[in-house]
């Protein structure tokens, strides 16, 4: 047994590393990009007990997939294929539109939009930090997911993706607190940028002049102009517009057009530059049916 | 029984409370979880000081940083903290009744979690909301039962 003074310095000790040693991490890991790739292995380390808290999530969901009966089944299917029949039809204007759109833009010199690569990730039910908005999604680095990718789904914009490991990444919500976004107005094309409010289903438009054409109600699309999101994505509808005698701007607030809290499936996009020619083929295939 | 076996119990009951902290529960029942990770740690700091320390707090909380998706280094510097204290005082918490080291478990608690905030609020513009401190009253109430259940294991495998 050592002498009691002697264990208490020590301890003391290290306390002061530890202590240093948490704050430089605090400080490394918040200020310097670089340090990322080195979150990417540390998360690896840890990601067996991210995907073992997950289980009980998955039997309960087999279990309740197991129970439905045939009928609604039956009834299921037959919704999805009238859903898909339409969405079919829907698919052959869109294709004809795409072009038109693609011809004009050549005529008018703006850049041709291209077709991106699309993953679809599901999410993973894990607690997270109280203090921010994020989900975990089962797609990595080695499915390509970089930091910085946007994060969508069939209704509009979710977040984009903050940390990444080999097999899972974190996605920060758009009413995260540290999160802004980009948006103009659909109806007239005035930008802003919508920040988080830290609430999930809430955005503050801050720096709005209170004689702006902002309307209750108005749809806010990612205006492209972050380089972040690609433009044209629903993201949020106003839902308040107030002005105070003495105040400088008026008061925005908007509620995203996603169930934030409801998400099970999300898109993930890349950059459609690298994928021109799959684009070519693609209409070259369309062109000859 | 040999020092190397003992720490496999050690960790694996960490492994555990890392389980249990990022394991999903329904919505409402989220702010009432206990910090498992706390209570386990610190159960292993006052039973035996001169393994399980700083060392292992740093680490544990570096894991639970990465887990909850956290900025890293936050529950490391809070946990140290925690242990810190734990470790000086161990013969005094030993020798108290269980309700009033359930107490001393609330107020460390409390503790972590205000040096946690501090932390991101140093970060990042947060607020606080009062349903996050629920957690403070089942971490008190589930402290005896953790105490047992650890000292069961502890006296049967014989971990000194």
């Amino acid at each position: 047994m050592k002498p009691i003074f002697a264990t208490s310095t020590s301890l003391q000790l290290r306390l002061f590393f530890a202590v240093i040693a948490s704050f430089s991490l605090i400080i490394v890991d918040s200020k310097f990009d670089s340090f990322a790739n080195v979150r990417i292995y540390l998360n690896t380390a840890v990601s067996p007990l991210i995907y073992a808290a997950d289980i009980p999530s998955e039997m309960l969901k087999g279990v309740s997939n197991n129970v439905v009966n045939r009928r609604d089944l039956r009834k299921q299917v037959k919704a999805q294929r009238d859903k898909l029949f339409i969405q079919q039809v829907q698919l052959l204007e869109l294709k004809h539109l795409k072009e038109e759109n693609k011809r004009l833009r050549a005529l008018l010199n703006s850049p041709v939009h291209s077709d991106q690569r699309k993953l679809v990730a599901e999410i993973i039910t894990v607690n997270s930090d109280p203090y921010s908005l994020q989900v975990v999604i089962n797609k990595g680095a080695l499915d390509g997911l970089y930091i910085g990718q946007p994060v969508l789904n069939e209704q509009g914009v979710v977040g984009q993706i903050v940390d990444v490991s080999a097999t899972y990444s974190r996605v920060l919500l758009i009413s995260d607190v540290t999160h802004g976004i980009p948006v103009r107005v659909q109806r007239n094309d005035i930008r802003a940028i919508a920040n988080g409010s830290g609430e999930l289903n809430s955005l503050n438009l801050p720096y709005m002049p209170h004689s702006t054409d902002v309307q209750v109600g108005d749809i806010l699309v990612t205006s492209g102009l972050g380089g972040v999101f690609p433009e044209g994505y629903p993201v949020a509808t106003v839902t308040e517009f107030s002005y105070q005698i003495g105040q400088p701007y008026a008061q925005v607030e908007a509620k995203p057009i996603v169930a934030l809290e409801r998400i099970r499936y999300v898109l993930l996009i890349w950059d459609g530059e690298d994928n021109s020619s799959d684009n070519e083929t693609e209409t070259n295939k369309g062109g000859t049916l | 029984m040999t020092p190397a076996n003992g720490r496999l119990k050690v960790l694996l009951s960490l492994i555990l409370a890392l389980l249990l902290t990022v394991l999903p529960v329904p919505e409402p029942l989220d702010s009432f979880r206990p910090d498992w990770v706390l209570l386990v740690l610190g159960y292993w700091c006052m039973a035996l000081p001169n393994r399980v320390s700083i060392g292992y707090a740093w680490i544990t909380g570096l894991a639970v940083d990465l887990l909850l998706g956290a900025p890293l280094g936050i529950h490391s510097l809070a946990l140290s903290i925690i242990v810190y204290i734990i470790v000086m005082n161990y013969r005094l918490i030993r020798n108290i009744s269980l309700w009033q080291q359930a107490l001393i478990v609330g107020f460390l608690t409390m503790l972590n979690k205000l040096i946690i905030f501090w932390a991101e609020r140093l970060l990042f513009d947060i607020s606080i909301t009062p349903m996050y401190l629920w957690s403070i009253l089942t971490t008190m109430l589930i402290w005896p039962w953790i105490f047992l259940i650890l000292r069961k294991i502890r006296r049967q495998f014989a971990i000194r």
